[in-house]
């Protein structure tokens, strides 16, 4: 996994609240059965028409966020399905952070699998960082996880809340499947006294 | 020192390993799985040279994807992309030895009723599967939830998670529910109430009188959409009607080795002196059947209102509705029951079981869907089918003009043909409304099987006490 240490990039702002992962990735793309690929569909129904071009308005289609890192969302960003193929598309795409009020709670874990990093600040802080991400590409957000800070391109800085684990997870870009994997003479006994203590299950 | 939740003890029974953090191993004793969510796990696997730890705990079924019409088992059936991601999983459950279910298998359904059906959901367990809905499974008292893709590959080579506790939320249903009431109008109206994000860092426990009076198949209902309020689980406590459900099944425990389960599982309720993160209390009989008007399945309000106003709301969500009533083409101020639908789907994890037929077939009998509707019921599971066939329920609904598919998630999400067209508007009793969900353009309105049966004889959103007053005698 790509590791994740500090980011200075394009900011895209969807302000919309609850952008579901029907709406990142919808179901006719979940058909695939590789990872790689997806970033051409990210937000398919609202990037592209009936016929396939490319919605003029929709904020990734706009000349100066095509190459956007970092989306700043409303509240609630990457609810209902647990399709990883939501964070795999937004990856593909090119984002490495997403910044909101709030992130469902699959989506959230989904894209730590996946080095990209959910950032989750109040209200207020969003606000600032969402007309911050409208002045196009000229503004620049810095995105720094070893000090926990997001800075805007006037220097405003916010600092953010992760979990100790998943940043240093994040940053070494560790798999997961490798570090639960030395622990299994632990998972070895907890099947042993669980076959005694709960034999039917 | 405050006692335990239900989820608590069940979270406790199950760490393999705490790091001081807080950071835990959680063990998984049922892993279920789907074609659609699974193929890039097992490819990671053989990438890794890595085996399944407990393929007698995973169990393996085509839905997503399936079409529901008969003469499935021919392979042109199915688009070449589905076929793919079926015959993958064929291909991954027998080289990797899990339980299977498949498509020529009478117990093929949907994921979230093979598990309870067969008896591998049992109270205390933990289950996931790569499925939001697994939350489903929370009516047994088990702790059931959703993962993505790299956790199910986690789960498949490792038989754990690596997880950090939710709060805790309970949500209590007083009283009882008026006629014509169901579970899928109480948690759409929990929904309406909570919101979406409501539920975001919990795990939530619904109690309370109206719950224990549900059927576990009502229950099914309520904590499958757990997750449609944004939290990672829901739970109901095991009771008497669990344990009934669940005796005799097939993977069940059996003699003393039931006896023992039964003593645990009844010690499976939050004490008295539990700790609440939050409590949201809502009185039973203040919850009238209801529907969805918007996108996503926090827009559910009771089938005699209106429909809302951008206005009405505050924060993002003015934006949002903005753009729902544009999507779901309503003019703010109309009667939610004069709103005219084109198309009725019956079935998902959330209403597709034989206490959702029965309600459906109790409205639909003796009456006909409206000239010009499209009108389908796809049962959640080939056992299902069968059982609503014996019960002479199948003949109800193709009287009734009614299309009477073959098990599998169908319409719900889309997968397969089973689809909307641009602008069609659907009463639909699966779990989601979002934008483009049931075909794109489609547009979608959340309720029980009850009203969209009812929804189908009228071609409106009706309030399906209308129909039960009718049948009543003079």
């Amino acid at each position: 996994m790509e590791k994740f240490e500090k980011l200075t990039g394009v900011a895209a702002p969807m302000p919309l609240v609850n952008i579901d992962t029907d709406m990142i990735i919808p179901k006719q793309f979940l058909k695939t059965i590789k990872r790689t690929g997806l970033g051409v569909h990210a937000f398919d129904e609202m990037r592209y028409d009936d016929d396939g071009n490319e919605v003029p308005d929709f904020v990734l289609n706009k000349p100066q966020y095509r190459d956007a890192q970092i989306l700043v969302a409303g509240a609630n960003f990457g609810c209902g399905s647990s399709r990883e193929h939501a964070p795999w598309a937004l990856a593909d795409f090119g984002i490495r952070a997403i910044i909101s009020t709030s992130f469902a709670d699959i989506f959230y874990n989904n894209c730590f699998k996946n080095g990209l990093l959910p950032i989750a600040l109040p209200q207020e802080a969003v606000d600032v960082l969402m007309k911050d991400a409208e002045k196009g590409s000229n503004a620049r957000m810095t995105v720094d996880l070893e000090n926990q800070v997001v800075t805007t391109s006037d220097g405003e800085a916010f600092s953010f809340e992760i979990d100790a684990f998943k940043k240093h997870c994040l940053m070494e870009g560790l798999d997961d499947i490798g570090l639960t994997m030395e622990k299994v003479t632990a998972i070895d006994s907890f099947e042993a006294d669980a076959a005694q203590a709960r034999p039917w299950v | 020192m405050s006692g335990k939740t239900l989820y608590d003890k069940i979270w406790d029974a199950h760490v393999v390993h705490a790091d001081d953090d807080g950071t835990s191993l959680l063990y998984i004793d049922r892993h279920l799985v789907h074609e659609v969510t699974s193929p890039q796990a097992f490819e990671g696997l053989r990438l890794a040279n890595r085996q399944v730890r407990a393929p007698q705990r995973t169990i393996a079924v085509p839905d997503h994807n399936v079409p529901t019409t008969l003469g499935r088992e021919n392979p042109d059936q199915m688009p070449e992309d589905s076929r793919i991601q079926v015959e993958a999983l064929d291909k991954n459950a027998r080289d990797f030895g899990v339980n299977y279910y498949p498509v020529s298998d009478i117990r093929q359904g949907i994921v979230h009723i093979v598990g309870p059906e067969n008896g591998w959901t049992l109270p205390g367990m933990t289950v996931v599967c790569g499925d939001s809905h697994t939350a489903t499974h929370g009516a047994f008292g088990a702790l059931a939830h959703g993962i993505g893709t790299s956790e199910v590959e986690h789960v498949l080579a490792t038989q754990t998670l690596i997880q950090s506790k939710s709060k805790n939320m309970k949500v209590e249903i007083t009283g009882s529910l008026a006629p014509g009431v169901t579970a899928k109008d109480v948690v759409l109206t929990i929904i309406g109430h909570t919101g979406t994000a409501g539920g975001t860092g919990y795990v939530i426990e619904y109690c309370g009188d109206a719950i224990r009076e549900l059927s576990m198949e009502g229950r099914m209902t309520i904590c499958n959409m757990a997750i449609e309020g944004g939290a990672r689980a829901g739970l109901i406590a095991p009771d008497e009607k669990t344990f009934d459900y669940v005796k005799g099944r097939t993977h069940a425990p059996k003699g003393a080795q039931w006896e023992a389960a039964l003593a645990w599982w009844k010690t499976l309720h939050s004490d008295e002196d539990a700790y609440w993160d939050k409590v949201v209390t809502i009185r039973g009989e203040d919850i009238a059947p209801t529907v969805t008007w918007g996108t996503s399945p926090e827009d559910a309000l009771p089938i005699t209102a209106k429909v809302p106003a951008a206005e009405d709301f505050s924060g993002g969500k003015v934006e949002a509705a903005k753009r729902a009533l544009t999507y779901m083409d309503l003019t703010p101020g109309t009667p939610l029951d004069e709103i005219e639908i084109d198309t009725v789907f019956i079935g998902s994890c959330t209403n597709g079981r034989i206490e959702d037929l029965r309600a459906a077939a109790e409205v639909l009998k003796g009456r006909k869907v409206k000239d010009g509707i499209r009108a389908m019921i796809v049962p959640g599971s080939g056992l299902v089918r069968a059982q609503a066939e014996e019960e002479g329920l199948a003949d109800i609904f193709t009287e009734a003009g009614f299309e009477w598919r073959l098990a599998g998630c169908s319409m719900c999400l889309a997968m397969n043909p089973d689809q909307l067209a641009p602008g069609e508007r659907c009463a639909a009793t699966s779990n989601r409304n979002f934008e483009g969900r049931q075909g794109r353009g489609g547009r979608t309105h959340l309720m029980s099987p009850a009203m969209a049966a009812a929804a189908a004889v009228t071609g409106r959103l009706t309030d399906v006490r209308e129909l039960m007053t009718e049948n009543e005698p003079a």
